[in-house]
């Protein structure tokens, strides 16, 4: 069959509703296992949050991965948590790839230049 | 008061605020801000790198349903989206700079508009005639409908982006979705059917939300603690209040309720914002 081979639209939309549920459950599955970490560990502490105070190296992006492995909850809500914004970004991705795989030139155009912007804006906290 | 009754606070209240915002269409982004800020007196910067990872988790989690149902229109979404995130991005740079009350005086006034905005009828409006611009960027688009295929029309798609690039801007600014603003652009400005202007603006605003949650996650202003019970109850709230969207009928006291409610939340933002208590 002819059609099978020709990628659509459909098949498009199943793929993107496919990327969005595992990120979804998947993130917020480790949100919900770090966050029972950090209760278990500091659950009887004093809360402050009042106003902005400097967070612990542990939970910045530089620091989230050695915050895992000496099993930080927060370290490990912060993945999820980078996960979960990943996803709609994982979702650009895939419409990109599968524009292309439409042969659809410039809404693969409009997909990279949505990507490039949501780059720039991630790295603005090193220029700005 | 320990972390974990202060997490737990969070958590019901992220319940209460993800239900509202499903069952007035605001989103819950909306609600939890007000509750953070006046009750628990957690600085508002933080209240908003909360918001927007929740209103990732709930957009993406029902897109992944509408998308399948082929309502939502792709090509449209990701065209705006350009307009979405350029605003997302100034509006997150600006929070940084904005003394917290000014935001909170901000805030209440979108609100308050917006919950007025979700009290508006609904008018389903198919537009036969085309646009040059819309034809050129394969903007029109078909969804399944009760009877057969609907085929529909897009027009005036300059004015639709430019109101895109204030809504991505205030969801930058403020961590909502803005949902309200974008339905309305759709379906005011550029006559998309309602039907599509609601799933498309529910699939973009994960991509706005993403498009900022990077700026406050560089500068701090995503806290684990506080998004941790924020994400997970908003999540539980928004898809108790989708199920009873499904079974009940008549819910329109409920929204009315639920619209007053947030008009006290919203007065609330203002008066604290003006005695500079925010």
């Amino acid at each position: 069959m002819a059609a099978k081979t020709r990628f659509k639209d459909a098949d498009m939309q199943a793929v993107i509703g496919w990327v969005l549920r595992i990120g979804v459950i998947v993130s917020v599955s480790i949100v919900i296992f770090g966050g029972m970490v950090y209760l278990y560990r500091h659950g009887s502490e004093a809360p402050n949050h009042k106003h902005f105070i400097t967070q612990p190296s542990f939970v910045q992006l530089g620091g989230i991965l050695q915050g895992i492995i000496d099993f930080h909850g927060r370290s490990i809500i912060q993945a999820g948590i980078i996960l979960l914004i990943a996803t709609p970004i994982l979702r650009i991705i895939f419409s990109t790839i599968s524009f292309a795989l439409e042969k659809d030139r410039l809404y693969v155009l409009i997909s990279l230049l949505v990507l490039l912007i949501i780059f720039i804006s991630s790295i603005s906290g090193h220029i700005a | 008061m320990s972390v974990l009754i202060f997490t737990l606070i969070i958590l019901v209240g992220s319940c209460f605020a993800g239900l509202v915002g499903s069952l007035t269409g605001l989103g819950g982004g909306f609600i939890i801000i007000p509750l953070l800020t006046i009750i628990l007196r957690v600085d508002i910067h933080y209240a908003i790198g909360a918001s927007l990872v929740s209103i990732i988790a709930t957009s993406s989690g029902s897109a992944a349903a509408y998308v399948k149902e082929g309502i939502t229109n792709m090509r449209l979404g990701m065209f705006l989206e350009i307009a979405t995130t350029v605003g997302a991005v100034c509006g997150a740079m600006l929070a940084m700079y904005i003394p917290t009350h000014f935001l909170a005086v901000i805030l209440g006034t979108i609100l308050i508009f917006s919950a007025l905005l979700s009290l508006r009828k609904k008018a389903q409006q198919i537009v036969e005639h085309k646009s040059a611009l819309a034809e050129k960027l394969k903007l029109n688009g078909s969804y399944p409908g009760a009877d057969g295929t609907v085929n529909y029309s897009i027009s005036n798609v300059g004015g639709g982006f430019v109101v895109m690039l204030f809504a991505g801007l205030l969801s930058g600014l403020l961590g909502i979705g803005s949902g309200a603003l974008k339905v309305l652009a759709m379906d005011s400005i550029m006559k998309v059917p309602f039907k599509v202007s609601t799933t498309t603006s529910n699939f973009m605003i994960g991509v706005t939300g993403a498009a900022s949650a990077v700026v406050y996650l560089q500068r701090g202003y995503i806290d684990p603690a506080i998004s941790m019970p924020v994400v997970i109850g908003v999540l539980i709230g928004a898809m108790a209040g989708s199920k009873i969207l499904v079974n009940t009928k008549s819910s329109g006291w409920l929204r009315w309720f639920f619209v007053v409610v947030v008009l006290v939340l919203a007065s609330q933002l203002i008066y604290n914002g003006i005695i500079g208590k925010i």
